[in-house]
């Protein structure tokens, strides 16, 4: 973990040439231990002493690229501590046992899902391939279709036969889920040699442990970890355990994503799939495998996802633009409000349910919430003028009126000011009195 | 080199708390772990569920929860089918009606209705109230007054009303009292605080931390969660001891996820699936950051939540 600038102070030439920039090497070493400056800035540090250092500085857990999508990288166990890095993905299981027909059909039903929540795709990332059986041809025919989709896979093949087949045919954005403490050697070769992330499994953490070091020790660390346990209590304790391990003790070797197989914890249960696939949000699952994503589980599991997975320091906002509500055209009043996501979410939630037709017009304000947008002046008269002139509100919309929060009712006479022509009404100071306002308007 | 995982529990543990008596009470709280860390020490007492009953539930809209509640029609009806649903370990009469912005039912007929099923039920009850804080206070207390003996739990004590709420519950009538607060770790402990100074027994509160809908900012929620069990375990901080329960269904239910027919949302499906997943959901998730119990709606979610609880602990 964290190396302190003694240790790092010891290693160093101690020549306090100023080479560096620094009055002494003493400095420097400060300077580094903090991550403020990089230790290629000195020209005398051993090239052993370097590696040395960049291993123990090195963060907890590694970031494993697949595609475009990112996985781990983590370095803290909650999001309040500083942030959580990446979201955790999602894969819909295929595998060798279904018919052909139901392989089409589930490959077609994961790509249904695909939607924008608050700037951000959602949709299936990966497919997951199993395969139980040995012929190699079966499977690459699989894995065939399975990439048509377009989704990166999860190759999950314990033969290496019928592993080195998929390889051929499944393009580079591949994680080969297929190493155990027993085939570790001939998977890492083929995973090496096709340059694809490896992911290992074993029946206890403990074997998980010696099989990761001996990956380790043939020098592949472009590894994640597959956690599933027989039981959604084992797996939740693999998860917790790996991750803890990780981050709280510094090992590095538990220090990878990890994948848990859901659709198997749940057995056909898809409103437990839905539990279980939120508990491994929250606790520490890298790739999510389901056994199919409908709307029904994909609505409340991405949106809690963009949750979890927000930086603590920066608020969720949404775009700054006109938003027509239960069919709202140009002769619809308007009601005004700030892009914090939340705030959005629960005024045009009010909205919708008062069935009143409404342009929602989102101002913006740093992503702050009403009052504290107001209060620290990006919630004003004047920046909702440069609102209404960058939206062009005045031509978009002919009715003239504005309900403004009832919170900044205050603001109603300066509105009027900057916005000649428009009629100011103070709206409600909670939400949930929206749908009775609207309709009392009415 | 083996591996050998660190495991420890903490020395700070959660409170127990009773609820109802006789044979159905139950018990919250008590552990000294993260929420599931079964592999760091055992649970106590596994998270209860609670059935919320309202008395606008005529108006719920989702086939198979009409069928369920099918004939029923009083508050009595409805709390002694709730406690056949499996799952269901306790009831939470949730007196919506009272809303003086709304159906503005007189205190005196929810009273009536409070204890009619207090009569007719043994499981533990739980009373949410409308929201408005002086009609909220004048409910609470008369609710308490009427079920004196049963151990109820009052949801909630706010910082608005918390001296008339907690003096007439948890002191006059010897009831449990909820401390509600907003999302937020230091206003949790403040209220704590503030319950205390009454002279009110720590074991007599349960927190209600704040509540979301996943999707919805459930965040704060999920951050709230983890920064209260982490300080009232790590820290041993007996401000922040107290059980926690989540009114999960009121949200989830009042979501568009939840609401949006099929016809304005095709690509989504049966709504009440929909329904029933963001309640799982947002049960699960406030189960997962340390709720000891959650208030649900749903039978399918109710069972749903209940397998999952069993599966863990």
């Amino acid at each position: 973990m964290a190396l302190k600038g003694l240790d790092i102070f010891k290693l160093s030439p101690k020549k306090n040439c100023k080479e560096c920039g620094s009055p002494t090497c003493m400095a420097f070493c400060m300077k580094v231990a903090q991550g403020a400056i990089s230790i290629d800035k000195c020209p005398y540090f051993s090239d052993d002493a370097k590696a040395m250092l960049n291993e123990q500085t090195a963060p907890p857990m590694k970031t494993i690229a697949v595609g475009s999508h990112k996985l781990g990288g983590e370095t803290v166990l909650y999001r309040h501590e500083k942030t959580l890095v990446n979201k955790n993905l999602y894969a819909v299981a295929v595998g060798t046992t279904l018919s052909a027909e139901e392989v089409d059909a589930k490959l077609a039903d994961l790509q249904k899902v695909d939607y924008e929540r608050i700037g951000e795709r959602m949709y299936v990332e990966f497919v997951f391939v199993a395969n139980t059986q040995s012929d190699p041809a079966v499977y690459a025919e699989l894995v065939k279709k399975a990439a048509a989709t377009g989704r990166d896979l999860i190759l999950e093949c314990w033969d290496v036969e019928c592993a080195k087949a998929a390889l051929e045919v499944a393009g580079k954005n591949v994680i080969l889920d297929g190493a155990t403490p027993d085939n570790w050697e001939a998977m890492n070769d083929i995973a090496t040699a096709a340059g694809v992330v490896l992911g290992v499994s074993a029946t206890s953490l403990s074997d998980l442990y010696d099989t990761v070091k001996k990956l380790e020790g043939k020098g592949n660390k472009n590894l994640v970890l597959d956690v599933t346990g027989k039981t959604a209590k084992e797996t939740l304790a693999n998860a917790v355990l790996v991750r803890r391990t990780a981050i709280k003790d510094g090992d590095r070797s538990f220090g990878y994503p990890s994948i848990v197989n859901v659709a198997r914890l749940a057995k056909g249960d898809d409103h437990l799939q839905t539990a279980y696939a939120t508990l491994f949000t929250e606790k520490y699952g890298s790739i999510l495998v389901m056994e199919h994503m409908t709307y029904a589980q994909a609505l409340p599991l991405y949106g809690l996802r963009q949750n979890i997975f927000t930086d603590p320091q920066k608020p969720m906002k949404v775009e700054s633009k006109i938003y027509p509500l239960n069919g709202a055209d140009e002769n619809s009043p308007c009601a005004l409000t700030v892009d914090f996501a939340l705030t959005y979410f629960l005024v045009s939630g009010e909205l919708e349910r008062s069935n009143q037709p409404v342009n929602l017009i989102i101002t913006d304000a740093s992503g702050m919430s009403v009052l504290t947008a107001w209060a620290a002046g990006k919630f004003s008269s004047s920046t909702v003028k440069k609102t209404f002139e960058t939206l062009d509100i005045e031509n978009k919309i002919k009715n003239r009126t504005l309900i403004i929060p009832g919170k900044v009712a205050v603001m109603k006479g300066e509105i009027q000011e900057k916005l000649p022509g428009w009629n100011g009404d103070v709206g409600p100071l909670e939400a949930g009195r929206l749908p009775k306002y609207m309709n009392d308007m009415e | 080199m083996a591996f050998t995982p660190k495991t420890a529990p903490f020395s700070g543990k959660i409170n127990a708390v009773t609820l109802g008596t006789g044979d159905k009470a139950i018990v919250i709280g008590g552990q000294n772990v993260m929420p599931f860390y079964t592999f760091d020490a055992p649970i106590e007492n596994a998270p209860k569920i609670g059935v919320e009953i309202s008395d606008l539930a005529a108006n719920w809209d989702a086939p198979a929860l009409n069928e369920f509640y099918a004939g029923c029609t009083t508050m009595v009806d409805y709390a002694k089918k709730a406690e056949t649903m499996p799952g269901a370990d306790f009831l939470c009469l949730h007196f919506e009606s009272a809303d003086p912005n709304g159906e503005n039912r007189s205190v005196a007929e929810c009273v009536a209705d409070a204890k009619a099923v207090a009569d007719a039920v043994t499981m533990p009850i739980v009373i949410m109230g409308c929201k408005n804080i002086e009609k909220d206070g004048e409910l609470f207390s008369k609710i308490a007054e009427a079920l004196q003996g049963k151990n109820i739990l009052v949801l909630s004590a706010r910082n608005e009303d918390y001296k008339t709420v907690g003096a007439s519950v948890a002191l006059a009538y010897g009831q449990k009292v909820g401390a509600e607060t907003a999302d937020d770790i230091n206003l949790a402990k403040q209220l704590n605080i503030m319950l205390k100074g009454l002279s009110i027994n720590p074991e007599n509160i349960v927190m209600n931390i704040g509540t979301a809908a996943v999707g919805y900012g459930f965040e704060y929620v999920a951050s709230t969660l983890d920064r209260v069990r982490l300080a009232a375990l790590a820290q041993s901080d007996a401000d922040l001891q107290m059980p926690i329960m989540s009114p999960v269904s009121p949200d989830a239910w009042s979501v568009k996820e939840s609401t949006a027919t099929e016809e304005d949302e095709p690509a989504w499906g049966n709504r009440e699936e929909r329904a029933i997943d963001m309640e799982v959901s947002t049960a699960a998730a406030n189960l997962t950051g340390g709720a000891d119990a959650v208030i649900m709606r749903h039978p399918a979610a109710i069972a749903t939540i209940k397998k999952f609880i069993t599966e863990l602990v």
